[in-house]
């Protein structure tokens, strides 16, 4: 075999993570009430915006989760069989092989042709001179970068944005066909409808975040063969490579964190709420407790715990990648524990009011069992709070990686996050000149992750809530067509009482 | 005499959805100086939307997109946002429906009625203090210069609802706008605010809008009323010519919807189908779809405004001078739907299928940092009762008695302190658990308020189902288990449920906020029947609900009743259901009856004072019959700290000092009628007391 399948722990739960969801994909779309506030979000433009961009990051992050070690090129013949590269890869390395192992000296900027640094060096007849020195692979192709660069940067952006949009019509004509087929529509009939924004999702504007989507990437891709379009880093790499492989850190941290929390938070939270009395108390006092703890100060001890552990059983990890891996795992182990108790104490408060709702009272009229209770009427009464913190906690934790890394016990430093390359680029924001492509790298794709996560966490939200009607959105457009034939000096007041009330 | 108010052709629309909805529909009606004017409706036919927007404090969808409100000539809506300011609380004011509410409840009653006289007269220090204590004791807050530095939640609701008042005539308006002013309210505290009101009218002059749905409140305060129909004014007449002689068929409708004693062979009249979206547009009379007189005409023509007698107008093709079709008498009255309601012959098989002997829940009060037992609140303090199979108990008392209580501790939802629940011979106080579980679905609740009790989550199906599942599947596992034919049968079960209240069956895929609340509260009773159990109690199953939906529920509960000898404990506050469902009935106070008899006994003769007084303070219609209101002083106290000897002496009338130590021993007068009250008992032989009736 040319390769060894790994995987890894986190892998793993990342791939129970997707059966869980292509489960819940199945069993909603078999269910046809519970697939209608689905639809719901269907129908929120921003919503399917931000789930366009998401897709597109979780598609890179599950490339990045497909391990294996390649087999190297042996001259002896062992009895065991081919030998593997002791260096896991994935398939994002080997789809961005070129930005992997084109190294640079150091520091370039974003373009470059030139390191970012003088450095002597020694002419054919021997003189030596400090200037920067040329990049060996940003810009190679130039002859003379001063002239060149303008045409040849154009040309190729040029190159680089019809290939995407070229894509993009490809995407779309499939995306167009498709729903024709499924609408019983002709192609050109379901084109019009969609220009027209008349579809019952917001088609128009998928399709114009997937046209700035690929003409983005088709761009950045083109470009990227022959210039670090981001920059080098202090050793060299570049550092688009580095922010790619960062999406899979942040989406692991964002995921399995929530993952190892909510059944803590969930279980722990309705049980107090449910039962009060000693159980409410012991749960309490135990969330007080933990949560009286410094949380930086306790990841800390356990990460450090870890790291002596992972040191001294060296023997236990064949490769690097599976030890940085463990560390991940733990790292999201110990966030989860120390972060359920937020979401415990809202469920609880939230439990302590349902379970005197009269429908409660009237399952236990009826002979409920608690279980019964507690499952079916007040599990789908705080799902809103769960979700809207999963999704919170989604971006904080993102952002807590970051945080922990740049104190330094964060994830292993042979794994790229947000984390890591922002703590290696803090120092360089004091250097003069200033190396600001890290971080912005680093604070772009972050943002870009973060936003497009809270936004499609507010449409579910508003989908989800039966008490948010999605048709007030029109009030202000029909309110604004109408000002001019109105008596004078009407002033809308305050909202002294609900309008639908009696 | 030209009017105080005039508003006309007022049309109000709120956005919301596609369509904008006409709330309030070419509205137009005079106030004179001193005059109360009562505006009537069903819930959501536009009456708060009417007085919001006279005060131009519509929410921020609404919008007045024409008409005029003239107070004194002067148009209100032509008027700038900062003068507007210097109208609102000066010369209209507005009392709102939930004094709780109302109140903000970080500064004292004497700050919020002080701002007021800030903003309008500019009064300052000791000339406010002064103001101000003059308005609280005008409407009669005891102990004024103590109480006016307290908190609106030392005040009790209708001491709220008096401070609510306070502030608002502390501007001294010439308008006073009143949004249901007592529907938060118990009766006898309704009475004192009402008496209140009317009083204060006639000293200071000024004009009331009164919005009520309430006939027995127009009733009694109103000078004009008129009705309000899907954003318009119907009828409008002098409440003499209004009450003697309705005219509009959805006032007649109103009329007969009202349960009472005279009706309880008949069941009530209901008006069909529900009021129309006001988002659509009409081509005719609003009402023709649910009016039972409706002819062609009434469904291409908007019926314009015809005179009854002088000052009686109605909008109806039946009263037109030029209609062909005119109804030799269009006042008829209504007939009754008596669908021959054949008296029910309970079995007298179980003469005692619930007996509750001296049930007591008291709630311990924790205080201090061990959470130490420092004393209880007296729910309930030793209440007996029995009902028989097939026969309706009315449980009558004021919010706070304890009467709710009483109700979930039968179904042990609280587990009684002491005393003890046989149901139908089974002791079910301490019952275990899991056969208590078992027992579960042959008494069942039907709870006051349909919009907390549908789990917003669940498809009416599934709500349904949930007893089904709970009960008998649970206990007979082995032929269900996921076997697809018993499936297919619990819908057919869950169909004709909904059937049986009245209900479409693909009402079952849809979720409870799609209803309206009479929807949700037959699939409330649904919910209770698919376990078919024999008791049912029913907590305040109409005090939601409108008048119209009201008689459809309490004739669906009939009719239950006769077909499924069904028992009920009826919880509810409202004399006339009584009168109209109940066999016998029991007065609570302060977690303890009063007074137990059948209907006719206790409602024809009532031996407490208590009863008497309550009684006397429900608002009739019938005001040609003059009665005597009772007023009773004060509130009832609090159960934590009940008074000593009878709990009602503070209020009695006829209170001695026997009355102050030890609680009176029952009195009877018939096998079946008995009260707790010195007057009657044989230890004491006082003189009767002369019976007001």
């Amino acid at each position: 075999m040319p390769f060894k399948p790994i995987v890894l722990w986190t892998d793993a739960l990342i791939y129970l993570l997707l059966v869980v969801i292509v489960f819940f994909v199945w069993y909603v779309r078999s269910n046809k009430h519970l697939l209608e506030p689905w639809r719901r979000v269907g129908h929120s433009t921003s919503g399917m915006m931000a789930l366009t961009l998401l897709v597109f990051f979780i598609t890179i992050g599950l490339l990045d989760t497909v391990h294996f070690r390649s087999a190297v090129e042996s001259n002896r013949d062992t009895e065991s069989g081919t030998i593997y590269s002791a260096e896991v890869l994935s398939l994002l390395d080997v789809i961005a092989t070129p930005l992997r192992t084109r190294l640079e000296k150091t520091y370039s900027a974003p373009f470059a042709t030139h390191l970012y640094t003088k450095e002597t060096i020694e002419l054919s007849d021997g003189k030596q001179v400090r200037e920067f020195p040329r990049l060996v692979f940003g810009g190679a192709n130039l002859q003379d970068p001063k002239t060149q660069f303008t045409a040849d940067f154009a040309s190729r952006a040029f190159i680089g944005l019809s290939f995407g949009i070229f894509i993009w019509c490809i995407c779309a004509i499939l995306l167009i066909t498709l729903l024709a087929s499924m609408g019983g529509h002709k192609f050109s009939e379901t084109l019009s409808i969609i220009w027209r924004n008349e579809t019952e999702s917001p088609w128009k504007y998928v399709l114009l975040t997937l046209a700035l989507i690929f003409s983005l990437a088709g761009t950045a891709i083109t470009l990227s063969a022959h210039y670090h379009i981001l920059g080098t880093d202090k050793v060299g790499q570049d550092v688009f490579y580095q922010s790619l492989k960062s999406i899979r850190t942040g989406l692991v941290i964002g995921t399995l964190t929530t993952l190892i929390m909510l059944p803590f938070a969930i279980l722990l939270g309705i049980m107090a709420g449910y039962f009060k009395g000693w159980v409410d108390d012991v749960i309490q006092y135990t969330y007080t407790t933990l949560s009286s703890i410094p949380s930086v100060l306790l990841i800390a001890a356990a990460v450090l715990m870890m790291q002596v552990y992972t040191e001294t059983h060296l023997e236990l990890f064949d490769t690097i990648a599976a030890r940085a891996d463990l560390r991940l795992l733990f790292l999201c182990i110990i966030l989860g524990v120390t972060s359920w108790t937020g979401l415990c104490r809202l469920l609880r408060g939230e439990t302590l009011k349902l379970r005197e709702m009269e429908y409660i009272q009237a399952a236990h009229a009826f002979g409920a069992s608690h279980w019964r209770i507690i499952s079916r009427h007040i599990l789908p009464n705080v799902m809103h709070i769960i979700l809207i913190t999963t999704v919170m906690d989604f971006s904080g934790l993102v952002l807590a990686e970051a945080v922990l890394s740049y104190v330094g016990v964060g994830v292993d430093p042979s794994m790229i996050s947000f984390g890591t390359m922002i703590n290696a680029a803090r120092l360089e924001m004091a250097r003069e000149p200033m190396v600001w492509w890290p971080l912005l790298s680093a604070f772009s794709f972050m943002f870009a992750l973060v936003l497009s996560a809270n936004l499609f966490a507010d449409s579910v939200q508003d989908a989800f809530n039966p008490r948010i009607k999605t048709s007030l959105i029109r009030i202000g457009k029909s309110r604004q067509g109408k000002q001019g034939n109105k008596l004078e000096n009407k002033v809308v007041v305050s909202i002294i009482r609900d309008s639908t009330s009696p | 005499m030209t009017p105080l108010l005039k508003i006309s052709n007022l049309e109000t629309i709120v956005h919301k959805g596609l369509k904008p909805v006409r709330v309030v529909n070419g509205l137009t009606l005079q106030i004179m100086k001193g005059e109360t004017f009562a505006l009537l409706g069903e819930s959501g036919c536009g009456k708060s939307m009417t007085a919001l927007s006279v005060m131009r404090l519509l929410p921020e969808a609404g919008e007045i997109i024409s008409g005029s409100v003239k107070i004194g000539g002067e148009d209100l809506l032509l008027l700038p946002e900062s003068a507007m300011r210097n109208i609102r609380g000066r010369r209209i004011s507005m009392i709102f429906q939930e004094p709780m509410l109302s109140l903000n409840p970080v500064l004292t009653v004497a700050d919020q009625v002080g701002e007021v006289l800030q903003q309008h007269f500019n009064l300052q220090g000791i000339a406010l203090k002064e103001r101000i204590l003059k308005i609280l004791n005008q409407v009669g807050i005891p102990d004024v210069p103590n109480r006016m530095f307290e908190y609106p939640f030392q005040f009790s609701g209708g001491m709220k609802q008096r401070v609510m008042i306070a502030m608002a005539l502390a501007g001294e308006p010439e308008l006073l706008i009143a949004d249901e002013p007592t529907t938060a309210l118990d009766v006898t505290i309704q009475a004192q605010v009402l008496a209140l009101m009317s009083s204060l009218q006639q000293y200071n002059g000024m004009a009331i809008l009164l919005i009520t749905h309430d006939l027995g409140v127009v009733a009694e305060m109103a000078h004009q009323v008129a009705v309000m129909y899907a954003g318009e004014i119907v009828e409008t007449a002098a409440r003499d010519q209004f009450f003697r002689n309705p005219a509009h068929p959805y006032s007649l409708k109103l009329f007969a919807a009202l349960p009472g004693k005279k009706k309880r062979e008949k069941g009530l009249a209901t008006i069909n189908g529900t009021m129309p979206l006001l988002s659509r547009e009409f081509i005719g009379c609003r009402f023709a779809d649910r009016c039972d007189h409706a002819w062609d005409l009434c469904h291409v023509s908007v019926p314009e405004w015809n005179e009854v007698t002088a000052g009686h107008q109605v909008r109806c093709h039946l009263f037109s001078k030029n209609s062909e079709y005119r109804v030799e008498s269009p006042v008829k009255k209504v007939e009754i739907s008596s669908q021959a309601m054949s008296a029910f012959q309970a079995p007298t098989s179980n003469p005692q299928l619930l007996r509750v002997t001296n049930l007591k829940v008291h709630f311990p009060i924790h205080k201090g940092l061990m959470k130490r037992v420092t004393g209880h609140i007296k729910a309930v303090d030793g209440v007996s009762l029995t009902i028989p199979q097939g026969r309706t108990l009315a449980l009558v008392g004021e919010s706070g008695c304890g009467k709710t209580t009483v109700g979930k501790a039968i179904l042990q939802l609280i587990p009684p302190t002491a005393g003890s629940v046989q149901y139908d011979g089974l002791e079910l106080v301490g019952l275990e658990r899991k056969k208590l579980r078992e027992k579960r679905t042959e008494f069942q609740i039907v709870f006051q308020d349909p919009y907390s009790s549908l789990n917003p989550r669940m498809r009416i199906i599934d709500i349904i189902k949930e007893g089904i599942n709970s009960s008998d599947i649970k206990f007979n596992r082995g032929m269900s288990g996921g076997n697809p034919r018993s499936l297919i049968s619990e819908e057919e079960k869950v169909d004709t449920l909904l059937q049986r209240v009245g209900l479409p069956p693909d009402t079952g895929w849809r979720y409870p906020h799609e209803f309206s609340g009479g929807q949700r509260q037959r699939i409330a009773i649904a919910r209770a029947l698919a376990v078919n159990p024999r008791l049912l109690i029913c907590d305040e199953p109409t005090s939601a609900l409108d008048v119209s939906v009201q008689a459809q529920i309490l004739n669906l509960l009939e009719e239950l009743q006769n077909s499924l000898g069904l028992s009920y404990l009826f919880i509810t506050h409202n004399i006339s259901v009584v009168e109209y469902l109940a066999d016998e009935i029991a007065v609570m106070y302060l977690g303890r009856i009063v007074e137990q008899g059948t209907v006719d006994e206790v409602l024809g003769n009532p031996r407490h004072p208590y009863t008497q007084a309550l009684l006397s303070a429900v608002p009739v219609i019938e005001f040609e019959s003059k009665r005597e209101i009772i007023r009773l002083h004060g509130d009832s106290p609090s159960p934590v700290n009940p008074p000593s000897g009878c709990h009602f002496h503070p209020r009695c009338h006829h209170a001695t000092s026997i009355c102050h130590t030890i609680y009176p021993e029952e009195t009877a007068f018939s096998p079946t009628h008995i009260t707790r009250c010195y007057l009657y008992s044989k230890e004491r032989n006082l003189p009767h007391p002369q019976m007001q009736k």
